[in-house]
């Protein structure tokens, strides 16, 4: 286990380097710059811009600004944000929380609801309760996250307004609610962008766990638990179960990303302030500093998310565990 | 089936027993027909014996022996466990049953969860079953362990870190956890070595000597029958076609297909003077098995004739009550129409277009 976790942490050095370096490339190939025509204002005239360029190094050759950037980024300076004028460190700060919770929450109702359902579906093989879920569930897998989440919002924030619009927390009555207040104001406000995640990915970890269990439920040691005399209830949930596991486990840990690009759309939707939003903004602004500094953190949570998609793969399975 | 040593009851009785399954066609999954697994097979294993099922791979062995313990479900006849229908039986006094009646699977290596340590395994019947629990179930289970031959700390092992033969082991010492007195042994051997299969086969034998077990033990494998059998059936295609004691069938198979199979049995005497039946053609299809008797496009008997194919031969007494020891007095039953003596009359054969009357072949095939 611990070979194991520093070959992966070797690897994971080698994987930021490498998507830090590509993203630089990038985002420098992509036309204009921070002081470019990016920056809206008629007002600043060619000189001070040029002037600006000089004092942050935009002048220089491409090869002498990358090592300088990815120096300091070695160092633990992820550098300055042009367009928010602060630290690119507490720029991520300040959204990270945001994107962890929405993405943890998604994550934990996806695999709760995800398992729930193909248990549901796998003790009752080809019954109306497991075709209809699993339409149901496909119906959700195939449709595109920015369509849910607006469709979400329509249906739950306009038509049938229980759940605020966008947003972490209410603009203005947040300041005069009190602890449990506030605590209920997070919650709905999490609510349909949470909801637009989990049902997207609930769906593909109920199809493959469905299609994992019922693999198991044809193993023969499936059978030797049945042979034991155990009840259809327990070889389902001891046996069956603890053994088709894995499969989940490496799929969330190859969803990872797929989770991250999903509430980087999401966010978009919802004006949820995380790492989505600050995302495409840098992108939009050419803030070469948080724009990579933003690809440096979603390969570091993906890598981290293969990472720990291992570690409990190997716990989950003693065969593993000398690997 | 069998009156023999009057006052003792058998304790698995079958009865015509069937297993079909539904073959299902296009999208809505429609019933087209059925691959008759099983169909008809009726024998009885008594307290403490060795009933040897023997047959090519897809005979329907395998399934007969799941559906005696219900591990499938049979279409038609009856199961009886100590006079107990098990076929009618609910979840609840099957489960409970179950306690009694075990299985030792083909595969060591699929048929133990690799998630479980090998006592957790062996445990988990004891608890179930409320037979022990806590630390006298964990002494129960080091006492198993021995009793199969293996270390009392090898509980802590997982199954991959075990060799064929350990797991195969750990497989007996399971199924004996819940102390059965049936054992259905699912071609025990078949996937260990050939120097490991003599070491499980002498733990069995040794195991129903202590504890009076009895055991359907199926298998292909006639070396390995003869060695343990007490009696043993022939499956062709679904149906039992010859049951007799071991040295009966061995010294006087008279069903030629069993015939067909002791004559592939290799035989470690280069000079041994016998014949060896090739069958032509492949097993037929169990979804459509031939009319009459189910052997006769591949049998080899000189006096096969067109009755073969109309007439379905009737599992009949043959031969001598040669039984001895445990089978003594088990009749020689054969499923053959050409071999005398016959209950299907010379009168019947004309008039389903025989034209040989029976006649006794008994090619010399076996080792004896």
């Amino acid at each position: 286990m611990r070979r194991l976790l520093a070959a992966r942490a070797a690897q994971a050095v080698v994987v930021v380097a490498v998507v830090a370096t590509v993203v630089f490339a990038l985002i420098h190939l992509a036309p204009g710059d921070p002081f470019g025509a990016a920056l809206e204002s008629g007002r600043v005239s060619p000189e001070v811009r040029a002037e600006w360029r000089a004092r942050y190094g935009l002048d220089r050759p491409l090869a002498e600004q990358y090592v300088r950037w990815i120096g300091s980024v070695a160092r633990g300076d992820l550098g300055w944000s042009f367009s928010r004028n602060r630290p690119v460190a507490g720029a991520l700060a300040s959204a990270l929380p945001n994107t962890l919770v929405l993405m943890g929450t998604a994550l934990l109702l996806s695999i709760a609801l995800g398992i729930a359902a193909a248990v549901l579906q796998a003790a009752r093989r080809g019954s109306l309760v497991d075709r209809g879920s699993s339409a149901l569930l496909l119906v959700f897998y195939s449709m595109p996250e920015f369509w849910l989440g607006l469709m979400l919002l329509l249906a739950f924030a306009y038509e049938l307004p229980i759940f605020p619009v966008s947003g972490v927390v209410d603009p203005v009555m947040h300041e005069y609610m009190g602890t449990w207040g506030r605590f209920v104001d997070r919650v709905r406000h999490l609510a349909l962008p949470a909801l637009t995640l989990t049902l997207l990915l609930s769906a593909a970890i109920a199809r493959h766990q469905r299609a994992a269990l019922l693999d198991v439920a044809r193993a023969d040691f499936t059978r030797t638990a049945r042979a034991k005399g155990l009840s259809p209830r327990a070889v389902l949930l001891r046996h069956a179960l603890r053994n088709s596991l894995g499969t989940t486990i490496t799929l969330l840990g190859l969803m990872f990303p797929a989770l991250l690009g999903g509430a980087v759309i999401v966010e978009t939707v919802f004006a949820w302030p995380g790492m989505g939003s600050l995302a495409t903004s840098a992108i939009a602004q050419r803030d070469y500093p948080l724009v990579s500094a933003t690809a440096i953190v979603g390969a570091v949570m993906t890598v981290a998310g293969s990472v720990i998609a291992d570690v409990l793969g190997a716990t989950a399975d003693p065969r593993l565990r000398d690997a | 089936m069998s009156e023999r040593a009057a006052g003792v009851r058998p304790l698995v009785s079958v009865r015509d027993l069937a297993v079909h399954f539904p073959v299902k066609k296009g999208v809505l999954g429609r019933a087209k027909g059925a691959v008759r697994a099983v169909d008809g097979v009726s024998f009885d294993v008594f307290p403490g014996e060795t009933l040897a099922l023997v047959g090519e791979s897809g005979c329907g062995k395998t399934t007969t022996g799941r559906a005696v313990l219900r591990l499938v479900e049979a279409t038609a006849g009856t199961i009886l466990f100590d006079g107990t229908d098990v076929r009618a039986l609910k979840a609840e006094p099957l489960r409970k049953l179950r306690r009694q009646m075990q299985i030792v699977f083909q595969d060591p290596f699929s048929s133990l969860n690799p998630r479980m340590t090998v006592g957790a395994t062996v445990r988990e019947g004891l608890v179930i079953h409320e037979l022990a629990e806590g630390a006298e179930a964990d002494a129960r289970v080091r006492r198993l362990l021995e009793e199969v031959g293996l270390r009392p700390d090898q509980a802590s092992r997982y199954p991959h870190e075990l060799s064929g033969g350990q797991r195969q082991r750990v497989g007996i010492a399971r199924a004996l956890a819940v102390e059965p007195r049936f054992i259905v042994c699912d071609e025990p051997v078949s996937a260990l070595d050939v120097s490991v299969q003599a070491q499980v086969v002498n733990l069995l034998q040794d195991l129903q000597r202590d504890r009076g077990l009895a055991y359907l033990f199926i298998a292909h494998d006639l070396s390995v029958v003869q060695h343990v059998a007490d009696r043993v059936a022939v499956m062709y295609l679904g149906r039992i076609v010859e049951t007799a004691p071991g040295e009966a069938l061995y010294d006087e198979p008279l069903m030629p297909y069993t015939q067909a199979l002791l004559s592939a049995v290799p035989v470690p005497d280069p000079d041994a003077k016998r014949q060896r039946i090739v069958l032509s053609g492949d097993v037929p299809s169990p979804a459509a098995p031939p009319s009459g008797c189910v052997f006769h496009p591949r049998c080899h008997h000189p006096a096969r004739d067109a009755a073969c194919a109309r007439i379905v031969p009737p599992l009949e007494p043959k031969g001598e009550m040669s039984g001895s020891g445990k089978s003594a007095g088990a009749p020689h039953l054969v499923a053959c129409i050409k071999q005398p003596p016959t209950t299907v009359d010379d009168a019947t054969q004309r008039a389903a277009g025989a034209t040989h009357p029976p006649q006794r072949y008994l090619p010399v095939v076996g080792a004896r």
